[in-house]
């Protein structure tokens, strides 16, 4: 019998393209001082453990680790790091905490992406060093490959894939911490420069700096420390196969198994009419469609049509990406998963604001780790 | 809390591996753990992987690259990071995923592959330092070792040679091990005459640097119950990190050590780790490192550790073995993959299958213990039977 999770306390500093004002250790500080002001714990005497989600590259050091405990007031407590996305920093938690050893975690993540000026040779160190890296292509070119395959498989069209980032860019007007928010056209994304055929600039994220904390804890400690705890009902997460040359295109395998297991923890039989609204990952437009498949959230082949027939716009039946998702609130780098998390979470206590969903009380986040990776993490939130 | 076992070891020789990609190397001992304990990949519910700075290979998100050859096609995978205290915190990783109760198998693998480093993976290491207060100082990872191995000398009136002690015995313990790098039958003169790196560490005071892979099998009490008669139980972990700021520290002494020891002790329900501890595997990339260590370990007072050294207590046959494997002095110190191996020689030893090496006397309980980043994290995991 699993321990019952729940979110207790969030900060987060606003997601901005560039913010040369901060450097990186600033920014976690604010967040990590807003959750536990959120949390009403106090980190040195309250939190028994802190997990943080970093890449060393994206940073530009060597074991970036080192850099973490000062600023989220972890000295000399337990802290680790999982070189991840960070949705599965919060999974991580769920399960330390399920292990009865520790009652309250923070789980931290950012992403000061700006400081990279050139990110796409960068993520090009993460291509099979043997029999990719030495072709030298830029590494985005796997998902114009992938949308290809995608839409070759499923029958959805360019168009749907647009009315995507038409959504989430609309999303993002009416969240104020979102860096990209805007109003398009379908034609825009369509006639916006081609990058990596079929995908268009205006069908891929931009990167955005930002960091998140999240204070998690046990039902005990929860119910005594907070008054609207929201429950981590399920986490799950999947690799599929890493290589170029053994994956999968069409599908996206790892969401599909990541999704199956949280929905297995979470006791949800039928997502369709289980969960109401979702926050999925949608780095690329064609993700998000990808994505919605893969956890059944719509029945095969039915993405396209769904965004097409309005269902996911935040009137919609099945609201995806109010928050904008990393398309209109930015991607930022590990600490995507958890602002899909963050965005849940506001949503299922009523504070968020102009955007607020009506009567939703079952959330699901998902994540996937980027270009070239083939895994991801999902958790079903609730506040009930 | 559910109870957690390890039911099965593999563990490749340390050397240059320029043949072998990671994946190859993941593979490879993945396949001799799971053969060591009849299990196959199928049996396994999830895999934790450890392998150190992405730096040592060039491979950005290095996990995502090493996941097939680990045996994590369509599982449940993620990689853990801790600096050098890494490995032993794969172990404290696999534990909290079968004891959260999510999973019944889990594999723990470590890679390391540190040759690909050209022309040394101390390179990998310049980036490591605030780009404010330190890096500008063009420091390198040796200079860190020397301070800290002075300020220990200095605290205790310790002396080199009496530190070289450590060298002499590790690299003769490692003469039994099969996989190790660097045995060597040497003596306190051929430390001190070796040369200096940066005063007070000398070459034969350091690890060699290593390729190499170290995989273990963690089960839930009935899977374990199942499959042998004989698991070992992890009956602690804990792990500490203290703040980068190296001017903020007394090198002297590693608190983070202590620290992540007692949450380990605590857990085990171990009062007097002094007695209660039959052998110990200290990190030890540098030999000072042993006895800083284990006096942050509790073994002994603060500077006593050299005293038990110096009498014979720590030797293999001594009352309490220290590094019985041959520890990252003469084993290799193939980071990520050192620090599991010091749970694997506990595996082996508290098993009883520790060949030429075992330890008389029927051990019951071991400490293995890693440390990394700026000097700043204690691992630490007590294995008994």
């Amino acid at each position: 019998m699993q321990r019952r999770v729940a979110i207790i306390g969030l900060g987060y500093t606003p997601f901005r393209p560039i913010t040369p004002d901060v450097s990186f250790k600033e920014m976690m500080f604010e967040a990590a001082q807003r959750a536990y002001e959120d949390a009403g714990v106090c980190p040195r005497k309250d939190i028994d453990a802190f997990v943080t989600c970093e890449e060393d590259f994206t940073h530009g050091r060597s074991i970036f680790n080192i850099h973490i405990p000062d600023n989220i007031g972890a000295v000399l407590k337990r802290l680790h790091t999982l070189p991840a996305e960070s949705l599965y920093g919060l999974a991580d938690a769920y399960m330390l905490i399920n292990t009865g050893l520790v009652d309250v975690m923070a789980v931290e993540s950012h992403s000061k992406a700006s400081n990279m000026l050139t990110p796409n040779y960068l993520v090009a160190h993460a291509m099979d060093p043997v029999y990719n890296k030495p072709l030298g292509y830029n590494p985005y070119f796997i998902a114009g490959l992938e949308m290809n395959r995608y839409l070759h498989e499923s029958g959805v069209t360019r168009e749907q894939c647009a009315l995507v980032s038409v959504k989430n860019r609309a999303n993002a007007l009416l969240n104020p911490v979102a860096a990209y928010g805007d109003r398009l056209s379908v034609d825009d994304v369509l006639e916006s420069e081609m990058m990596f055929w079929p995908l268009s600039r205006l069908d891929m994220s931009s990167p955005a700096d930002g960091g998140i904390v999240m204070v998690l804890a046990s039902e005990e400690k929860a119910r005594t420390l907070c008054k609207k705890p929201i429950w981590v009902r399920g986490v799950g997460w999947c690799s599929d196969a890493p290589s170029l040359e053994t994956r999968e295109w069409g599908e996206a395998v790892y969401a599909r198994l990541a999704g199956e297991m949280a929905y297995k923890v979470a006791g949800v039989k039928n997502p369709r009419t289980e969960v109401d609204f979702a926050e999925v990952d949608d780095t690329f437009g064609y993700k998000e469609l990808q994505h919605l498949e893969a956890l059944k959230l719509c029945p095969p082949g039915q993405a396209g049509f769904m965004v097409e027939e309005g269902a996911t716009q935040r009137e919609g039946d099945f609201p995806v990406n109010v928050s904008g998702g990393s398309l209109g609130v930015g991607r930022l780098d590990e600490a995507t998963g958890l602002q899909k998390v963050l965005e849940v979470v506001l949503q299922l206590r009523g504070e968020a604001g102009q955007r607020q969903l009506r009567d939703v009380s079952v959330g699901l986040a998902q994540s996937w780790r980027g270009v070239p990776a083939n895994s991801g993490a999902v958790a079903i939130l609730s506040n009930e | 809390m559910r109870k957690v076992a390890v039911v099965g070891a593999g563990m490749t020789k340390f050397m240059r591996r320029a043949q072998e990609t990671g994946k190859e190397l993941a593979w490879e001992t993945a396949k001799l753990a799971l053969d060591s304990c009849d299990l196959t990949i199928k049996d396994v519910d999830c895999v934790v992987m450890g392998t150190a700075p992405d730096a040592f290979d060039m491979v950005h998100m290095k996990s995502e690259y090493l996941g097939d050859g680990a045996g994590a096609w369509r599982k449940p995978y993620v990689r853990g990071f801790l600096g050098g205290g890494t490995g032993v915190f794969t172990a404290c990783q696999a534990w909290y995923h079968v004891a959260s109760g999510m999973f019944d198998v889990c594999l723990a693998v470590t890679e390391e592959k540190m040759s690909s480093c050209l022309p040394h993976p101390q390179g990998a290491f310049v980036t490591c330092w605030d780009q404010f207060t330190e890096s500008p100082l063009g420091t390198s990872l040796l200079w860190f070792f020397a301070w800290e191995m002075n300020r220990y000398m200095n605290a205790h009136g310790i002396t080199e040679r009496e530190i070289a002690e450590v060298s002499v015995k590790n690299k003769k313990n490692a003469l039994h091990h099969p996989c190790a790098q660097l045995p060597a039958e040497i003596t306190v003169d051929d430390v001190m005459n070796s040369e200096i790196m940066a005063w007070p560490v000398k070459r034969l005071d350091v690890s060699p640097t290593s390729d190499g892979s170290v995989v273990l099998v963690f089960a839930s009490e009935d899977f374990a119950k199942r499959i042998t008669d004989r698991p070992v139980w992890v009956e602690g972990v804990g792990w500490c990190l203290d703040t980068m700021y190296i001017g903020q520290r007394d090198l002297y002494y590693p608190k983070y050590v202590e620290y992540a020891a007692r949450m380990a002790y605590d857990m085990a329900g171990i009062k007097d780790p002094r007695r209660e501890i039959d052998i110990a595997e200290p990190y030890d990339p540098f030999s000072y490192k042993e006895l800083h260590h284990a006096e942050g370990l509790l073994l002994c007072d603060k500077g006593e550790a050299v005293k038990l050294l110096l009498n014979g207590e720590t030797q293999r046959t001594g009352r309490q073995p220290w590094c019985p494997s041959g520890g990252a002095l003469g084993v290799g110190n193939a980071i990520a993959a050192t620090g599991l191996m010091k749970v694997a020689e506990l595996f082996w030893q508290l098993r009883g299958e520790a060949g030429e090496r075992q330890v008389p006397g029927k051990p019951r309980r071991g400490v293995a213990q890693a440390w990394g980043d700026e000097m700043q994290v204690g691992t630490v995991v007590v294995l008994g039977v």
